[in-house]
Order: C-alpha cells, then structure tokens, then sequence
C-alpha cells in the first residue's frame, strides 16, 4: 500500500463526486429529507390517537384519570360509552384506536391497595400505532397514579407503595412521550446505512461502464490502494452526515442526547465501515451503475427500515424474525444510537452490540479487500 | 526467431477464449527495443484480447507474456510499472480536466513532483494541448483525446507502449503527428504494439503481423510480406473507376480487382494481359488511362491475403 497512490484516487473521486450532480444530491441532501420525512411523518401519524372510554365507576377519580387524557397531545375521547358491546362495536367500526375501561372498583382499590388497574383495549390491526399508543397510555396513567400514590403518602405517612402501572422501557427512557425520541436515533442508522452503500455502490461499476478501469488496472496500483483510495472521500462524507444528522436532531428536534461524542464517533466510524464496505462489494461484484444502485437499497434500506429496530420494536416482532435480525447489521448501531441518545450509555454498556459490529465491519472489510480484481475476465 | 537481449516483448503460445469464441490461438511473436509491431486484421480477429494480454489486464488461457523479462502472468504489478497501455475506448476520465487526469497518472506512477513539470510541460507542447489544460476531457475532440490518452501513457517513460487502434476516428493531420510521436518514441528505444485499422499506417510499422480468426496468419516487414502478393498489379485511373471494376471483374487472368476512389487495382496473373485490359475498356467506351505497373498497397495485400485465407 503506498499512500500517495491512495491519496491520489480519493483525491480525484472527490472531485468527480463535486462533479456529479447525483452524488452530490445523495450525500447532501438525502439526509436532510430523510430526517424530515421521517421525524415529522412518523410523530404527526401518532398524535391525537382516537379513545374511546367506558367509565364503569363515574367518581372524581375516574373523571381526573380521564381528563390526563383528555389534556395529552397524543389522545382524543370520541365517544364515552355505556358498556362491553358498544366498545367493541367501536373499535370494529374504527371509531377509536384504543379503547378504556375504568373498573368499578378504581377508587376502592386505588385507597384500599394503592393501587389500581385500568384496562385497555387495541385495535390490533395496526400493530405499530397500537404499541405506540399503548405506551403512551401507560405513560399517562403512570403520572395519573404517581399523583395519588403521593397524596395518599401525605396522608398516612406510609412509603408510597411500588407497583402502580408497570412501563415499558422504551417509554421510561422517552419521558417526553415524543414518538421522535424514539425515532430520530434509528433515523441516522438508516441514512448512514443508504447515503454510505448507495454512493459507494456506484464507485467501481462507474468505472467499469463508462471504461477507466481497463486503463486504471493497467497500471501497478494494487486492488487493495484503489478500494482505500477509493471509499476514504465516501467516509468523510459518512462522518460528516452524521455529525450534520446530530446537529440537526439535538437542535431541531430537541432529541437529547445523553452519551459521549467519542462513543458516538467510534461506533458511527465502525457502522460506516460495514456500510461502505458492502457498497463496495456489491459495486465489485455489479458492473452496471443501475444494478449496483438497486442492489444497494435491497440490502440496506429495506432490512434497516424493516428489521433493525429503529420504528418496530424487535421484541414485539414474532421469534423467528427476531433470530433474523441479529443478521442485520444495522440493528447493532441501532440499539447503540438509542443507548447513547436517550440513556446515555457509556462505551462499556454497549460491549455486546460494539463487539458485533467489530466482527461484522471485520468479515466485511476482509471480502471487499477481495473481491475488486483487477482484471478484465 | 531466439529472444535476445533487445527483445522487450515476448509472446509464447498464447491461448486465449470466450464463450463459444477462440479469440487467441496459440500465438507468438517477439518485439524488439525500438520496434514497431503492428497488428492488423479484419474486426474480431482478436487484436484487442492479444493486446490485453499483453498488458495484464487480461490473463491467458494457456502461454506465457514476458515484458522486459519479466512474466506477466506471474508478477503483472511489476511488469506494469514498464507498460503503458492505450485501450481502444478512451480510458481517461471525462469528469477530469486535462491537467487533472495528467496528474492522476503521474501520481499513480509515482512520479516525484520535481520531475514532473519537465515532463509534462514538453509534452503538452509538443502536442499542442497547452491551451486545453483546464478542458474537461470529455470535452476534447477525439484527435485531442487520443493524445492525451498517449501523453498520460508517456508519463512515466515506459520501456513498451500498446496501442490499441489509437489513430481511430482522428483526422489525418493529426494522425501524421501522432506517428510523429511513435518515431521518435522508438528513436528513444521505445518498444511500440500497435493495433489499427488504417492500412496505410500498417505499413509504417518495422513489422507486421496480419491477424485472422485469432492467429497471426503472416507476420513480416511490410516490403516481405508485399511479396506474397501473387501476380502483377495494375493500376488504372478513370473518372469511371466504377465501371471500369464492373468490366473487369471476373474476366479470363485477373486475380482481383480492387476499388480506391478514382483509381482500380487489377491483379492479374502476367504482366502481359495489360494490352488486352487497355482493348477491353476502349472496346467498352469507358473512359480510363492505360493500365501502369504498381507496387501493391498494405490494402491490395490485405485484401489478397484475407480472400485466401477465406478460401482456406
Ligand atoms: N470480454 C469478452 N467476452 C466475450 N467475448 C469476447 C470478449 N472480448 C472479445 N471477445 C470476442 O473475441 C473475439 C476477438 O475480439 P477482439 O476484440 O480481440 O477483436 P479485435 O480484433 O480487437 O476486433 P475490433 O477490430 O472490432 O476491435 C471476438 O469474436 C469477440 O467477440
Ligand atoms: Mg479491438
């Protein structure tokens, strides 16, 4: 390997990507569509999600529950019912997403036990607004009952009981209830993963159909100094998007982000390694630019969209999915940007998913630094 | 013919094919320092793949390549720090401008910045691309774009040059400075395989080789191989050159009639049917000077030499 051959080919592929109009859109501009896409389409969906309630007790406590929900951003009543038939005809007529049913005995056991349940009922046909929706709604009962549990601490003098609603992780880590926190992260896993494969898709199948390669393998360059010199421009690029996705989450989207740069830095780094690097194989290995550029959202966009977990939680997805998606890579920077954005984890909490995309950006970088040949056959 | 000191280029038995298609068989031939070997022969008759192989862009079936002692097939890096190769579509980058794509190369070869303005300046110069430094190459005429293919093969003072049909579609001035070029490339000691589909360019090669259906079927200076032409040839200028062909073809004793613009070439099978030719055009009204005695043309003997060959 000899640098001044390297650097004389990222020096010239950066000038053709300057040059290309397309590139230049993919790497500038994709980002900032996606981000907004994404992050407004997917919380405005989410918002004002249609409840219906059946009110079995009608006391003030009941009527203080219902009105947290009536005040949160994310739900509207359309319809108080009077009993079990009218919700389900409710729910089937799609008058309402999700519907509550406060007990009889809510107060009884609220003062007796400190605490009690209120059940809810999904419309399950769509599985994702469903989950959502059910996690706000525990959210908003859980500060409903934090509430009383604390009066009734004022009152007796006894520790405030455990128990009360029990909350899914995700929403613990997402107290602002913003599905956006939850979102955005996962959102820079899935540009990172097609800004990176898309652009470098094109970098060796670009060659090979407009006919430099023939001259450029004519010369002593070897195959491992044109992939080096090849995918550096297309990792500044990656390193840059990401920092401008961060910028733009933390600023525009007010997503926190509660981890160290470093972390961010190094996995982001190791996630673009695995990315460019399966660009690279499928450009290797595709001589055409359309087919390489196909290939390249077939094998990143769609298991990132689908199976890495940044929209669909995994654990809700059935067993046999789930044992796919440790295949995907993006799963691991995924579970890693959601660590670090919203609890803040340190670069040893995050050993198993790290270790993963160690081995991953390994056996990648291993098969592209074989798979471009120099030779015509 | 024993590889001595001075062979730069050696091809031993090379085979090479593609699916349903034996586009080298089992060829050889030898270049020397300052040679000009030329390869000729009608479309798809594998000029393309033995240059290939030859650069080591392409690896043989069978046979071995060896370029200033050096075997390709085995050590191709090195070896190609000796070559320079000209494809026959344009190699060089579109999106570059004319300097860029220069020192893309010579970085590529490693040519120490000191060094390079001496180098690249004379040969801007002497192919008067100056002025064009800052055009995109994708915007050069085709002429320009071939120089600047041969001065970003140049750069690094290759001890052989391929050139594969580089004079093709470049207009004949610029073809006459581009062999310019070659001869003083080989006064330099430069060994030169070239491929085109210009005949007359054949015949300025040192030597020849004519290609058919992957095999070199001769291979000779062009004065030598002039002399497998059979018969006589008689050249015939006429305003009616076309029915003067017409008259002619197939009659008793000729061998071959050939069109060149304003002129017909008769071969015949003795000198002493140009008094009966001469008879049978006036005897036709076609208005045509008396046949002359010629030296056959690198077209004549080619189109001669394929028909046989045809025939088998
Ligand atoms: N990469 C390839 N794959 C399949 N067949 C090939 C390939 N390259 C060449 N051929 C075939 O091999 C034969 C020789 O081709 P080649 O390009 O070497 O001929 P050529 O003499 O250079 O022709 P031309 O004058 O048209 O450039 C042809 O029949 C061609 O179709
Ligand atoms: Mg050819």
């Amino acid at each position: 390997m000899r640098w001044k051959r390297i650097r004389a080919i990222a020096v010239k592929e950066m000038i053709q990507i300057r040059r290309d109009t397309r590139s230049l859109i993919i790497a500038l501009f994709m980002p900032l569509m996606q981000l907004i896409l994404l992050g407004y389409g997917v919380s405005l969906d989410i918002k004002h999600v249609p409840i219906c309630v059946y009110d079995q007790e009608g006391s003030q406590n009941s009527q203080a529950l219902l009105k947290h929900f009536q005040a949160s951003d994310y739900f509207s009543i359309t319809a108080l019912l009077g009993n079990y038939r009218q919700v389900k005809r409710a729910l089937d007529s799609d008058l309402c997403r999700v519907a509550i049913v406060v007990p009889h005995d809510f107060s009884e056991r609220l003062s007796d036990q400190g605490s009690s349940t209120v059940s809810l009922l999904a419309d399950a046909s769509d599985d994702n607004t469903a989950n959502i929706a059910i996690g706000y709604a525990q959210a908003v009962v859980a500060t409903f009952s934090g509430n009383v549990q604390l009066e009734a601490a004022g009152f007796g003098g006894n520790p405030p009981p455990q128990g009360g609603v029990l909350l899914q992780e995700r929403v613990w880590f997402n107290e602002g209830l913003d599905s956006r926190y939850f979102i955005i992260p996962g959102v820079i896993a899935l540009i990172m993963a097609l800004v990176g494969a898309l652009l470098t898709s094109l970098t060796i199948s670009r060659e090979w159909e407009r006919g430099t390669m023939e001259l450029l393998i004519s010369t002593p360059v070897s195959s491992n100094e044109v992939m080096a010199g090849k995918l550096i421009p297309y990792f500044v690029i990656g390193l840059a998007d990401a920092v401008f996705c961060l910028v733009f989450a933390v600023f525009w989207f007010h997503v926190p982000f509660r981890g160290t740069l470093f972390t961010l830095f190094f996995t982001t780094s190791l996630f673009l390694v695995v990315v460019l690097g399966v660009g690279f194989l499928i450009s290797a290995g595709i001589k055409s630019q359309i087919g390489a550029t196909q290939i390249a959202v077939l094998v990143t966009l769609l298991p990132t969209s689908i199976l890495s977990g940044y929209a669909f939680p995994i654990d809700q997805m059935p067993p046999v999915v789930q044992t796919i998606t440790y295949l995907v890579f993006a799963r691991y920077y995924v579970t890693i940007l959601k660590a670090l954005f919203l609890k803040g984890s340190g670069i040893l909490d995050l050993a198993s998913p790290i270790f993963a995309m160690i081995i991953y950006a390994s056996v990648v970088a291993f098969l592209a630094g074989r798979a471009f040949k120099k030779t015509l056959d | 013919m024993n590889p001595g000191e001075d062979t730069l280029v050696e091809a031993s038995h090379l085979d090479k094919s593609f699916p349903g298609v034996i586009a080298v068989n089992d060829l050889s031939f030898t270049v020397q320092k300052g040679e000009i070997f030329g390869l000729v022969g009608p479309d798809g008759a594998g000029k393309t793949t033995v240059i290939r192989l030859l650069a080591g862009v392409m690896a043989p079936d069978k046979g071995t390549v060896v370029i200033d002692g050096i075997d390709v097939v085995r050590d191709p890096e090195r070896a190609k720090e000796h070559l320079s190769y000209m494809p026959q579509r344009f190699g060089l980058y579109e999106d570059l401008t004319v300097d860029e794509n220069i020192q893309f190369y010579a970085d590529i070869f490693e040519i120490p910045p000191s060094l390079r303005q001496e180098r690249i300046v004379p040969l801007l110069t002497s192919f008067g691309m100056e002025e064009f430094r800052r055009r995109l190459a994708g915007q050069l005429s085709g002429g320009m774009k071939q120089k600047l293919g041969l001065m970003c093969a140049l750069i690094h003072t290759p001890k052989v040059l391929l050139l594969d049909e580089p004079t093709t579609g470049v207009d004949p001035v610029s073809r006459r400075d581009f062999w310019k070029i070659l001869y003083s490339l080989r006064e330099e000691g430069v060994s030169i395989v070239i491929s085109t589909a210009y005949l007359e360019e054949a015949a300025r090669c040192h030597r020849l080789a004519l290609m058919y259906k992957g095999r070199i079927e001769h291979c000779d200076t062009p004065d030598n191989l002039k002399k497998l032409m059979p018969g006589t040839l008689l050249n015939i200028e006429s305003s009616q050159a076309r029915k003067v062909q017409k008259a002619l073809q197939g009659q008793a004793g000729i061998l071959g009639v050939l069109l060149m613009g304003d002129r017909v070439h008769v071969t015949v099978d003795d000198p002493r049917r140009k008094a009966e030719i001469d008879r049978a055009l006036r005897e036709e009204g076609i208005e045509a000077h008396p046949a002359v005695p010629t030296e056959p043309s690198m077209e004549d003997l080619f189109v001669e030499l394929l028909k046989k060959e045809e025939r088998g």
